[in-house]
């Protein structure tokens, strides 16, 4: 029997993180940085949240209190992260280096970042197991709002997630109304679009790209810090963050660099996610592998389906990528 | 403007620059290619900043480093290539960028712009998107976003070279009717009759140095070109008479629909002779370019034929050959697009190479000759005066001038039957352009079909022996290149036909 109770909150809660990485690189595109850093910056979010995480309970001992365990690992995370977002900045927009390959490269080097301080701070506490647990911080993340019990089916549904869950919804429909409706947004998009022209119409091509990638950078992060702190509960172990970033930038593709459908389509990934553990299969271990393929087989055929579709509205931006200098010829 | 500097590397666009721009007058700004008008335009916009010199505005210095800047100072300019976002609407277009207080009331700025509109007698829709619009209702968007910033100078780069007559028209009127208004207009051409018919004064540039003022009424095409240029110029095209005109390339209800099945060319019949020269006339997107590379091979053609007539009367039909099999029996495509570097040039790679594209099959070697290309390079260089430092120069560093000098010559040198050229002369100035009207007609003479897509309807005139007009991919009719009327070619590139407007 498919138990759709219990498998709408654990969709949602895989979908937080692409929800955030998604948004991230929403508001990087459309400034026309197409930053494939963006799982890199999500590893990094985590493990600098974990760290402050790690030294406060160190420094704490036994007497963990509420504002400092949420603060300290919440700062430590935005600071890593906007560190990423400002590499990334200075090397495609001031110097102007291609995007993808300072991207790629980001990746690669955020998730070895990741794995080498998580290794440390495994070998720190001495554990035997190869991963690191911060429950004490941890309990404060996953706080369900407390008005959540006793409500039940309906609590369950929308009031059992910690509160970055809910930050991150509010961001994306906070970005989705300001892509639209108001003049930074407009500033922001024709600045992706088409950079000469933003130039000419007197707009600071440079302050734009800055603010949107290393903003962008940022909520992404938080993205991998609610992975570590929310989802799994405040353990890191090595690689256990997996290709979600990946598959956030597939969503940008897929919600058509639209945050508000975004919400919906990064629930609509994580109940793709974790498809297989919902799906009688026996003991069968093969089948539940074809299962896991269930996201990146969608994000394929959405590839496909976007690539078919024509309308203007619905393409990248059209500078996506491309560097601008003012006095080019 | 005094003494105005401004270099880019090693070379000087613009070399002590001094020019006077008066309250409520049309300034006509005169040069070649390459003479340096736009970048001294784009000094006074903000685009760029003078590396030396000073600018006065109401005899005050000022200083002029970003365009919100120019703005400030009542500056507007329209640029040849728009600066608009596609996929936004006009009036998001036209807000963009400006520090109004309060939320982004796009209704309130629709209302605003209807208001200028009819002020001077535009017509745009402030909702209508920009990937919809088409080129002259661009520019008008472009000239309304400058008037919403207040502007009191305006500058147009080039305003006229993708309009129809009619439209031109109707800009200048528009134009006049800010002058009235006390708006100053400083617009940059190299169409002699748009200076004569619009200006006040006309101010000429060569090789980025002023070369001096004059009068509009005082003074005549003749003198303009001659002040340019640097010497005398022979303003008239030649029109040698065919010799022996025999049918070469004969078009039957040739049927066309684009990849995304619009109806592109709708049963186009004509006949392209040996030793003339055909024009072809339209607006911009109404088939031209789907005509020619139908006949190149490079179209996929729904129905009708194309056949190849060789001298002694035997025909073969086109359709169905690869461009390459065509290419091979002397029909040779120059196709000048708007970027002038999209079809037939790889702008990265020097001369030689360019050449090389068109000769590296040629040759049993494993490895290609790259001496014959680079000879042909130098003889290109050579009798078409291209400006480069040297034939290892990357194409994309050529001014847009030589880059189709370089894109012809190869052309012809391949020695073809057929030689089909569209906007061979695009943007390029009046000395250029008639030494590309003189290869042609040399091509003429040698007896080569010559068609040639043109945008400018009097060099069409002057230039072809005949003018096959299309209408939104019909043919609306051929007429004689002695005998036709401006007015009624015009008409026939807007209406089937040339009926009149009720």
């Amino acid at each position: 029997m498919f138990d759709i109770i219990s498998f709408i909150p654990r969709a949602i809660v895989q979908g937080i993180p692409l929800l955030f990485g998604c948004t991230g690189e929403t508001i990087s595109e459309k400034s026309g940085s197409l930053n494939l850093g963006i799982p890199g910056v999500m590893y990094v979010g985590g493990i600098c949240g974990v760290i402050g995480a790690f030294l406060y309970e160190q420094h704490a001992g036994g007497n963990v209190s509420a504002f400092p365990a949420v603060a300290i690992p919440l700062l430590a995370c935005l600071l890593g992260s906007l560190l990423m977002g400002l590499l990334f900045s200075v090397l495609t927009i001031t110097l102007r280096v291609n995007q993808n390959v300072v991207g790629l490269a980001m990746t690669t080097f955020g998730v070895g970042f990741g794995n080498f301080f998580g290794g440390s701070l495994i070998k720190l506490t001495g554990s035997d197991v190869p991963s690191i647990a911060l429950s004490a911080t941890s309990q404060y993340f996953s706080k369900a709002l407390p008005f959540a019990q006793g409500t039940g089916v309906f609590g369950k549904l929308f009031f059992s997630y910690g509160f970055l869950a809910y930050v991150a919804v509010i961001i994306a429909f906070i970005t989705a109304y300001v892509l639209k409706r108001t003049r930074t947004g407009l500033q922001l998009r024709a600045v992706g679009e088409n950079p000469a022209t933003a130039d000419a119409a007197g707009i600071n091509i440079t302050k734009y790209k800055y603010l949107a990638t290393c903003i962008g950078c940022m909520i992404a992060g938080l993205g991998g810090l609610y992975y570590v702190m929310d989802y799994a509960s405040g353990v890191w172990s090595n690689d256990a963050f997996g290709d979600r970033g990946w598959l956030a930038i597939a969503l940008v593709i897929f919600t058509l660099w639209r945050p508000n459908i975004a919400v919906f389509a990064s629930f609509l990934f994580g109940g793709l996610y974790i498809l297989y553990l919902f799906i009688p299969t026996g003991t069968d271990l093969a089948i539940k592998e074809l299962y896991k393929m269930l996201p990146y087989v969608v994000t394929i055929i959405v590839l496909v389906i976007t690539g078919m579709r024509n309308k203007r509205e619905n393409q990248p931006p059209e500078s996506l990528g491309l560097p601008y200098f003012r006095e080019d010829r | 403007m005094r003494n105005i500097t401004k270099t880019f590397g090693t070379i000087v666009a613009n070399d002590n620059v001094s020019l006077d721009i008066y309250k409520g007058e049309i300034l006509s700004l005169l040069g070649e290619n390459g003479s340096g008008k736009t970048t001294l335009m784009n000094m006074l916009s903000g685009i760029y900043f003078p590396d030396g010199g000073q600018i006065y505005i109401d005899g005050k210095p000022v200083s002029i480093s970003s365009p919100r800047e120019a703005f400030d100072y009542g500056i507007g300019m329209i640029h040849q290539h728009f600066k608009l976002v596609d996929v936004f609407t006009a009036a998001e277009n036209i807000v963009l960028g400006l520090e109004e207080k309060g939320r982004l009331d796009l209704n309130r700025a629709g209302e605003k712009i209807r208001k200028i509109c009819d002020t001077y007698g535009f017509d745009v829709d402030p909702e209508q998107k920009i990937y919809n619009m088409s080129v002259s209702q661009k520019q008008t968007v472009e000239i309304v976003k400058v008037l919403y910033r207040g502007a009191d100078i305006l500058i147009l780069d080039e305003p006229t070279a993708v309009l129809t007559p009619q439209e031109a028209e109707k800009l200048f009127a528009v134009l006049r009717n800010m002058k009235k208004d006390g708006k100053t207009v400083v617009i940059i051409t190299h169409k002699l009759h748009e200076v004569e018919e619009i200006s006040d004064r006309v101010a000429v540039l060569r090789k980025g140095k002023y070369v001096g003022e004059m009068i509009t009424s005082q003074t005549n095409a003749q003198e303009m070109t001659n002040m340019m240029v640097g010497r005398e110029v022979i303003l008239n095209i030649d029109r040698p008479e065919p010799v022996n005109p025999r049918p070469r390339i004969e078009v039957k209800d040739l049927t066309v629909r684009s990849s995304d099945n619009v109806l592109k060319l709708d049963e186009v019949s004509f006949t392209a002779n040996a030793g003339e020269i055909l024009g072809i006339a339209g607006i911009s997107g109404c088939g031209q370019k789907e005509l020619l590379e139908a006949i190149a091979g490079l179209q996929t053609v729904e129905s009708g034929s194309i056949r190849y007539i060789e001298d002694d009367g035997s025909s073969e039909s086109l359709i169905g050959k690869d461009p390459l099999q065509i290419a091979s029996m002397g029909v040779s495509l120059s196709f000048v697009p708007e970027d002038r570097l999209g079809m037939g040039l790889v702008g990265s790679m020097d001369l030689t190479d360019n050449m090389m594209l068109r000769s590296f099959r040629k040759g049993r070697s494993v490895f290609t000759d790259r001496k014959t290309p680079k000879k042909l390079a130098e003889k290109v260089v050579d009798e078409l005066e291209v400006n480069t430092p040297g034939v290892s120069t990357p194409v994309r560093r050529l001014s847009g001038g030589n880059v189709q000098k370089v894109l012809v010559g190869r052309e012809i040198a391949s020695s073809p039957t057929v030689l089909l050229s569209a906007y061979a002369v695009r943007g390029l100035d009046i000395n250029s352009s008639y030494m590309i009207y003189n290869l042609l007609n040399k091509q003429k003479k040698n007896g080569v079909a010559v068609v040639y897509v043109g945008e400018d309807l009097d060099v069409l005139l002057e230039l072809c022996d005949r003018i096959l007009v299309l209408c939104g991919g019909r043919v609306s009719g051929i007429v004689d290149g002695k005998t036709a009327d401006k007015n009624r070619v015009g008409m026939m590139m807007t209406r089937l036909g040339g009926g009149d407007f009720e």
